[in-house]
């Protein structure tokens, strides 16, 4: 077995000290290990801690114990390899879609020192991810021009565009309709079986979660834990119809058991 | 007449109804036109004295845009600074805002002690007035940045000075324009009230010349006048915010 991708061991984190010292961690014992290319779900009830998991796998926080390694490389600050898109799409409004997409290349480097004399080239490539999501011809459109999926889909572009090693994604279908969340499942399915790079999802829907990734956590609330590890071995590729089948919804029932328990625990006053 | 139509032209058709009333019940009531002159009188005393109020109105122009000018460039520094950093927001801003509360008329006779009769203590009296509106927008612009869009910056390894020129600052131009358009009309009160304690010159100085001569009806002009020039630049500003920022608009424009 290769070295993971991904390496979170034993990881704590109080958002201060104050509530560090009482003992209040957002998140708690996490012990992950992801393999290149996996992708991961986390699902939980709300105010779970997943964003803050989130939050330390890209770096923007540092845990309070424990220790992170990506890439077998120790976690100190922001990671550069990774990309994130929310629920909200928050383009820049004063940006053309494509001009949205290319912003992080204006960011990161090495491209950021290269994008004027490469901008062509980086064009091309933004303007064939877009195709790739649906989007090709809305390049010159602007955000407020295109509907909330598009601006999603456009979203995740951007969080594409630097060819990250992993992507993470925040609830990022949670605003859209069932038949545009389904379309964009099936984007997301083919970018990643054709690139390869690590995925987190973090997710309040059950169904999106098994439909896609190789491996689905179940958070606790309060503080935020691992409770459930559970392998999704339907075989790939997967297709929508997959969805309708006794094996998925086995596999959907089976975690919400999971959540309901935990709902019910954390439903007794303190 | 369409709707549209007579939206676009009511401001215009409100002003000639107000100047007809008035006319109306100074000529019926036969009011002394050293009370409170007709708009007859008032446009019959613009004319006559033309040359002398062209003369003050470039004066208080010119001297309004100066101090206009120090404005904007010290209202976009200082809200720069105080909206991109949260130490500098919580130190500065209650001074600001006690600074804010203070009378600019009351700085006047210290700024003619230190400063002279003339252009000085008008152009700081506009320049003081107008530009706390502006510094105020270009924080707010820069301190409500959304958390998820910094995220997604700072996750690329982006700097504060990146997330400030890419995002902070683009986002702030509808609040900057926009602050413009009032710091403006607020420069020309400033200048006015300066002159007419502390210059010789301008439109604040004929006021207090003309009224105390008895002569309301050049007084009244000068009135006019200021509002003209206020009114005019203020639709300038509003054109310049329009056409730069359409983004911020499309609501009222586009679709």
């Amino acid at each position: 077995m290769t070295a993971p991708f991904i390496d979170f061991k034993d990881v704590w984190l109080a958002y201060n000290e104050e509530l560090q010292a009482k003992g209040q961690y957002a998140v708690e014992a996490i012990d992950l290990k992801v393999q290149q290319g996996e992708f991961i779900a986390i699902v939980g009830p709300s105010g779970c801690g997943k964003s803050t998991f989130m939050k330390l796998a890209t770096g923007l926080n540092k845990p309070s114990k424990g220790s992170i390694h990506i890439d077998q490389q120790p976690v100190t600050g922001p990671l550069k390899i990774s990309g994130m898109a929310f629920q909200a799409p928050s383009l820049l409004p004063w940006r053309t879609t494509l001009d949205n997409v290319l912003l992080p290349l204006e960011i990161v480097e090495p491209y950021r020192s290269q994008f004027k004399q490469r901008r062509p080239e980086f064009e091309q490539r933004a303007l064939a991810l877009l195709d790739k999501v649906g989007l090709g011809g809305y390049g010159d459109k602007f955000p407020w021009q295109l509907s909330g999926g598009m601006q999603q889909r456009a979203s995740i572009c951007r969080a594409l565009i630097h060819e990250p090693k992993m992507l993470l994604l925040d609830e990022p279908f949670g605003a859209l309709d069932a038949f545009t969340r389904e379309e964009l499942w099936c984007i997301l399915r083919d970018l990643w079986t054709e690139q390869r790079f690590n995925v987190i999802l973090v997710t309040h829907d059950l169904r999106e979660s098994v439909f896609l990734a190789d491996t689905v956590y179940v958070m606790s609330k309060g503080p935020g834990r691992f409770m459930v590890r559970r392998e999704i071995d339907l075989p790939r590729p997967r297709d929508l119809e997959i969805t309708y089948t006794k094996e998925f919804t086995d596999v959907v029932h089976e975690l919400r058991g999971h959540i309901g328990a935990i709902r019910k625990t954390s439903a007794v006053p303190t | 007449m369409n709707n549209k139509k007579l939206q676009a032209w009511s401001p215009w058709i409100l002003l000639v109804a107000v100047i007809a009333i008035w006319q109306v019940l100074c000529s019926a009531f036969n009011v002394s036109e050293f009370i409170f002159p007709s708009p007859w009188r008032i446009a019959t005393q613009t004319v006559e004295y033309h040359e002398v109020i062209a003369g003050h109105a470039w004066r208080t122009y010119w001297v309004t845009m100066a101090g206009f000018g120090i404005a904007i460039v010290v209202g976009v520094l200082l809200g720069f600074l105080i909206g991109s950093s949260r130490l500098a927001y919580t130190a500065v801003y209650p001074l600001m805002t006690a600074f804010n509360a203070l009378p600019k008329a009351a700085f006047v006779p210290i700024l003619v002690v230190w400063f002279g009769i003339g252009i000085g203590p008008a152009i700081l009296t506009a320049f003081l007035i107008s530009f706390f509106p502006i510094m105020v927008n270009i924080a707010t612009g820069l301190a409500t940045l959304e958390p998820e869009l910094e995220d997604v910056l700072r996750v690329l390894g982006a700097k504060r000075w990146d997330v400030l020129v890419k995002v902070g600052l683009p986002r702030s131009m509808p609040y900057f324009y926009g602050s413009l358009k009032v710091a403006i009309t607020l420069a020309f009160v400033g200048t006015t009230v300066s002159e007419m304690t502390a210059a010789n010159e301008g439109i604040g100085y004929l006021l207090i010349s003309a009224g105390s001569a008895m002569q309301m009806g050049l007084a009244f002009s000068g009135l006019v006048v200021v509002g003209a020039m206020a009114m005019l630049m203020y639709e300038l500003f509003s054109y310049i915010e329009k056409h730069t920022t359409a983004w911020a608009h499309r609501g009222t424009n586009n679709h």
